[in-house]
């Protein structure tokens, strides 16, 4: 037998499939991880300290940037927690046109994760064909919102802008088109060999650690775990929809992706509805005053964002900027179970199961 | 584009509805007639039609009046107002108007019905101004409250109208009141007493109403509710709100109610604590209340010697089950320290906060890593941003900042650090 030896391996900060700049101190032993430490925080703004001096609406903005990918559940959730403190009732057209553009940028966020974990796992093409989906949802927000992916869409007690001439249309015409390319997606990568020896009980967890780690959307619901905000604590108008959430029960980075692409398929159904219940006319903006001040007193609020619970947490003490505002930020929570998944695993499942826990470090540093 | 044109024609197409409408309503009002079933879906029809029957209603009335006393009656001082003070105002002037009266003829004085010829000419000009106008807006409010009411899309614009309608009350009393005064000046000795006897009624109103308006005011904002109880003149407010409530059925008189019944979340708050003091004592809580700002959760506050064994409980106790830790962290209140826990049931779908205040000079608290693996980062997170140490964590560091970094910045007496100053 040789000798062997410990040896440490840094992986990052800067490194194309840590997503970001998210540093992994590893302890190996051969290609065996024997401890892993992730080292976080280089992405860190101070969004909270920097929200306190300011107004809520000029909030917005910042809350773009936490989760880059998918801006506009990031935008919702702040408004929607100066809404529920201030108990102001959105007008429908705007609910509608939330919802869409959520919708939209789940999608987008999932077409992003699938592309990129297939191009961790050495498969390139992907890639080129979820960004050129991704590229004609981005273009439907801009027509939105006038941004690309900071979009700084939505307001308090509404949205900023109204639908342009035939911008309905064009979201109800891209659903099918959708839904024909994830077959594609599903041909092209789903039943590959290579690929599932590459998934298949990778990273597994059980229900209990998930809950345990605080662990939310599709990490939790790869376990079993029948849960989803929109459907069991819906806000907005998600009680509208019909819609199922999808689970499987293998906890592996497998069951992952596979609730992730029912997860596209769910939301163009809602997109789906959402459209042909559009409402021809209405405000976009309930009446509200023109400087927000959130009544004294705090507020926790939680919706679903693609990579699980975003929470936003607002202490009030009466004037126009919050007191203490923080953000609940699923990729941080999610994060947290890597090193237990990283130890015993070789370097080679490394990429594999950090690409499937679906990290944005925007969301993870705050 | 089709679509389009077909909507601009909608829209015109239910413009000239609500135009006909309207005048159908200014018709009727003439008759006396206060219509309950506007086809109006949207409020600001239903608005601009009560303003406009109000109007004419106002303007028909004045000019009567005016005619009477052979002179120009002064315009309504609600056209330049909004839509909603324009109502209020009518509204409170009719009111003290009518209350007046009733004092007046309490007193064995029959104003109201003589053109109060032994009057000076500015009284009669106002008697006749708040008759015409507590007509009018006797009408107009009851015919918008009833559309209001049957129009109302949601609870939140009847509230905000009603803020509104009670400020506008405000002002209105205020400025009804400024020029009773005046008038009783220039009336001289036998206005005094019509003055004094509104001025009566006006503070009696006030005291009846003040109560009902704050309950009706709700979630106000405390200028608001000053306005509001000045404007107690209003008794209007009371008065406006008992209409839209009975008128309305719905939505209207839905929401003080609301607030007036305990949460749907009260009947697990009382059952965690019911159980916390069965198990614990009762002197592991500080307070206990449901957040009504933040969903109706459940929020707990505990002594911070207590906060370990709380936590722990609350996740395993059969009963509570609080399996999920979904947020936690830390805030400086200047006076001291608080955690915020907020923690979810998978088994029992339940949520509930879980608050401890600690000492700012030291803050120390249990770490819930122990329980809650979820707990590990956040309280690094606390501990990074805010300088809270968590005992019995098991690798707590600044995990953002670095260890190098000088001060806590989400602290609020926090300076950054400079070298170079």
């Amino acid at each position: 037998m040789l000798r062997t030896e410990e040896m440490l391996l840094n992986v990052g900060p800067q490194h194309p499939s840590t997503h970001g700049v998210f540093r992994l101190v590893l302890k190996i032993d051969g290609e065996i991880i024997k401890e892993a430490k992730p080292v976080i925080g280089y992405l860190h703004r101070g969004t909270e300290k920097l929200a306190e001096d300011l107004q809520y609406t000029q909030i917005i903005p910042y809350t773009d940037r936490m989760d880059y990918v998918s801006a506009m559940t990031n935008n919702y959730v702040l408004c929607h927690a100066v809404e529920t403190m201030m108990d102001i009732k959105v007008p429908e057209r705007a609910e509608y046109l939330r919802v869409i553009a959520m919708e939209l940028g789940r999608v987008a966020s999932h077409l992003v994760w699938w592309g990129t974990y297939l191009l961790d796992l050495g498969a390139t093409s992907p890639l080129l064909y979820a960004f050129r989906e991704r590229e004609m949802i981005i273009n439907l927000l801009n027509e939105l919102s006038g941004a690309r992916l900071t979009f700084n869409y939505m307001r308090v007690g509404g949205v900023k802008w109204d639908a342009p001439e035939g911008w309905i249309e064009k979201v109800a015409e891209f659903i099918p088109y959708m839904r024909e390319q994830l077959k594609g997606y599903h041909t092209l990568v789903t039943g590959n060999e290579i690929f599932l020896n590459r998934v298949k009980g990778i990273g597994k967890y059980t229900k209990e650690e998930a809950i345990n780690f605080s662990l939310s959307g599709a990490n939790l619901r790869c376990t079993g775990v029948k849960w989803d905000l929109r459907k069991n604590e819906p806000y907005s108008i998600y009680d509208r929809f019909d819609f199922d959430v999808p689970v499987q029960d293998g906890g592996d980075a497998w069951a992952r992706y596979q609730v992730r692409l029912a997860e596209i398929e769910e939301s163009l159904k809602i997109l789906e509805q959402a459209c042909e219940q559009f409402p021809a006319e209405g405000d976009i903006l309930a009446k509200v005053p023109k400087i927000i001040k959130a009544p004294k007193g705090e507020a926790f609020v939680r919706i679903e964002s693609p990579r699980g619970e975003i929470g936003c947490y607002i202490a009030s003490d009466g004037k126009k900027e919050p007191y203490r505002l923080k953000f609940r930020r699923p990729s941080f929570y999610n994060l947290q179970i890597l090193p237990k998944l990283l130890e015993g695993e070789s370097i080679a499942n490394l990429i594999s199961i950090l690409g499937a826990v679906d990290i944005i470090l925007g969301e993870v540093d705050g | 584009m089709s679509g389009e044109k077909d909507l601009e024609q909608q829209k015109k197409e239910a413009a000239a509805k609500a135009k006909a409408a309207a005048l159908a309503k200014m018709k009727a009002k003439e008759q006396g007639e206060a219509k309950e079933e506007s086809p109006a879906e949207d409020m600001d029809l239903a608005k601009q039609k009560a303003a406009a029957a109000a109007k004419a209603k106002a303007a028909a009335l004045a000019k009567m009046k005016a005619k009477e006393q052979g002179e120009a009656k002064e315009e309504s001082p609600a056209e330049d107002m909004d839509l909603a003070k324009q109502k209020a105002a009518a509204a409170a002037k009719a009111k003290a108007a009518a209350l007046a009266k009733q004092k007046a003829k309490e007193q064995g004085e029959a104003k109201e019905e003589s053109p109060a010829e032994d009057l000076d000419i500015a009284k009669q000009k106002a008697a006749a101004a708040a008759k015409a106008k507590a007509a009018a807006a006797a009408k107009a409010k009851a015919a918008a409250q009833a559309k209001q009411a049957a129009g109302a899309g949601d609870g939140d614009d009847d509230d905000e109208k009603a803020k509104a309608i009670a400020a506008a009350k405000a002002k209105a009393a205020a400025a009804a009141k400024a020029k009773a005064a005046a008038q009783a000046k220039q009336a001289g000795g036998a206005g005094g007493d019509d003055e004094k006897a509104k001025a009566i009624a006006a503070a009696k109103a006030k005291a009846a109403a003040a109560a009902k308006a704050k309950l009706a005011a709700g979630g106000a904002g405390a200028d608001d509710e000053k306005a509001k109880a000045i404007a107690a003149a209003k008794a209007k407010a009371a008065a406006a709100a008992a209409a839209k409530a009975k008128a309305a059925g719905g939505k209207a008189d839905a929401e003080p109610a609301e607030e007036k019944k305990p949460s749907v979340n009260q009947p697990y708050l009382d059952k965690y604590v019911k159980v916390i003091n069965e198990n614990l004592g009762s002197d592991v809580l500080e307070d206990y209340y449901i957040n009504n700002l933040s969903k109706d959760v459940p929020t707990l506050i505990v002594k911070a010697d207590y906060y370990y064994k709380l936590a722990e409980f609350l996740k395993y106790n059969e009963q509570l089950g609080f399996d999920y830790l979904s947020e936690l962290h830390g805030t400086d209140y200047e006076t001291h320290m608080e955690v915020y826990v907020h923690l979810f049931s998978y088994k029992n779908t339940q949520s509930v906060a879980l608050k401890v205040k600690i000492d700012r000079n030291e803050p120390t608290i249990d770490s819930l890593q122990p329980l809650w693996e979820g707990a590990n980062w956040p309280e690094c997170e606390a501990y990074d941003l805010l300088g809270i140490k968590f005992k019995n964590h098991p690798n707590l560091h600044r995990i953002m900042l670095g260890e190098e970094w000088v001060g806590y910045p989400l602290r609020k007496d926090y300076e950054p650090y400079d070298v170079e100053v």
